[in-house]
């Protein structure tokens, strides 16, 4: 595989021809808040809008997670335009987001809670209109809680259940404002294949699916590696 | 399983026979077989998604997605509540609310005796009107909670003299 050479944040950095921007960054150090890819899908959705980066020589921001690499690319993390992109997206996440963490089971594991530093956001956001969605909690599970006010649709619940497993019992369902994660006919989690199974809980970013203890495995998410210095 | 069940299964299966295995083909049959039966029943969307070999999931999230698709039955009248711009600002939403809390079901449900469904629609072209709801095609106009009683009521009398005439 022919590797290229480009620079993130003034770093030089050495990686495969064509893998995507964000997994370069993360391998290399530099964290790039994002919330909906995995790494194993061969295409990231590209929904959640978080890890967007200048690049130069491209007029507009572009979203790391699908741009690939190229011999001699210079990106940008920190740049304004992307930067208040990604704000943007945020605070529309957290604008509907029941913001209660004292009393959250994930906390821990919150992808959220580790985002708002990174793009310097308050949890509580001023700027647009709270928007509580007011969804009844689905604790029927015997093992974990399904609270669809917390859930940020970034749709790995959806993949994991789908690619990873071939099952394909949750998706999307609805429209617009009131669209959700859903069990065919909006049933309750407990139902036959479901309780089994809580492989959609491990990778479950922002609380609305966790584990009944608060506990249980989480799976890691795409968190920056640092390399030895060697 | 209920009769209206098997029916509704049969009838589906009937419809499949026009159509490949193909998934570009789910929003035809489900116009298909909805033109037929009315609404969407469980069954039916069990039937579609094993017939197309995809999640049932899918299915569902194809038929909440778009207003055009009801889970369920049409009633025997049909309340379609205008909210378009001139209907907003003229109160559509009170009329909505009067029509929830006297049938007792939320918007887009059915009466349990099947006589009412309840929907919105965005504008019906008759603003002057507003605010408006079109019940059974017909449109009436200022409809305010006191107006959405004299409906029913001249509904409940309607029936009450075909009671009488049938005895």
């Amino acid at each position: 595989m022919k590797t290229v050479s480009l620079t993130i944040d003034g770093k030089e950095i050495r990686a495969k021809e064509g893998e995507k921007v964000l997994w370069v960054a993360l391998d290399n150090g530099i964290y790039i808040p994002n919330l909906c890819v995995i790494r194993e899908a061969l295409q990231s959705p590209a929904a959640c809008r978080l890890c967007f980066v200048e690049v130069e020589g491209k007029d507009k921001p572009v979203t790391a997670c699908t741009e690939p690499v190229i011999e001699g690319m210079v990106v940008n993390t920190q740049g304004p335009q992307a930067l208040r992109l990604a704000r943007t997206a945020f605070e529309l996440l957290m604008a509907s987001h029941p913001v209660e963490c004292a009393h959250c089971l994930s906390r821990d594991s919150c992808e959220l809670l580790k985002i708002a530093p990174h793009l310097k956001v308050r949890l509580k956001i001023k700027r647009l209109r709270g928007l509580p969605r007011g969804l009844p909690i689905d604790s029927s599970s015997p093992l974990f809680i399904y609270d669809p006010n917390k859930c940020v649709l970034c749709g790995r619940c959806v993949w994991v259940c789908r690619e990873r497993l071939g099952i394909g019992d949750i998706s999307f369902a609805h429209r617009g404002f009131q669209r959700v994660v859903a069990t065919f006919g909006d049933e309750p989690m407990a139902r036959a294949r479901c309780s089994a199974c809580d492989e959609c809980v491990t990778v479950c970013p922002s609380g609305a699916l966790c584990f009944k203890d608060g506990k249980g495995p989480k799976e890691e998410l795409n968190r920056p590696v640092e390399k030895s210095k060697s | 399983m209920t009769k209206e069940q098997v029916n509704h299964i049969q009838e589906t299966r009937r419809i499949l026979k026009q159509f490949s295995r193909k998934r570009g083909n789910l929003i035809p049959i489900l116009q298909e077989v909805q033109g037929k039966l009315g609404y969407l029943p469980r069954e039916a969307m069990l039937v579609i998604a094993g017939f197309l070999g995809i999640p049932a999931i899918d299915v569902y999230g194809v038929v909440t997605f778009y207003n055009q698709f009801r889970l369920n039955p049409p009633g025997k009248h049909s309340i379609r509540v205008c909210l378009g711009t001139a209907c907003h600002m003229k109160g559509g939403y009170i009329a909505l609310d009067a029509w929830k809390r006297r049938l007792d079901i939320d918007s887009g449900e059915t009466t349990p005796d099947r006589e009412f469904d309840l929907d919105t629609v965005a504008c019906v072209g008759c603003c002057t009107m507003a605010p408006v709801t079109v019940v059974d095609d017909k449109p009436q106009a200022q409809v305010e909670p006191t107006k959405v009683d004299g409906i029913l009521l001249s509904f409940e009398l309607e029936k009450e003299k075909a009671s009488k005439e049938n005895l």
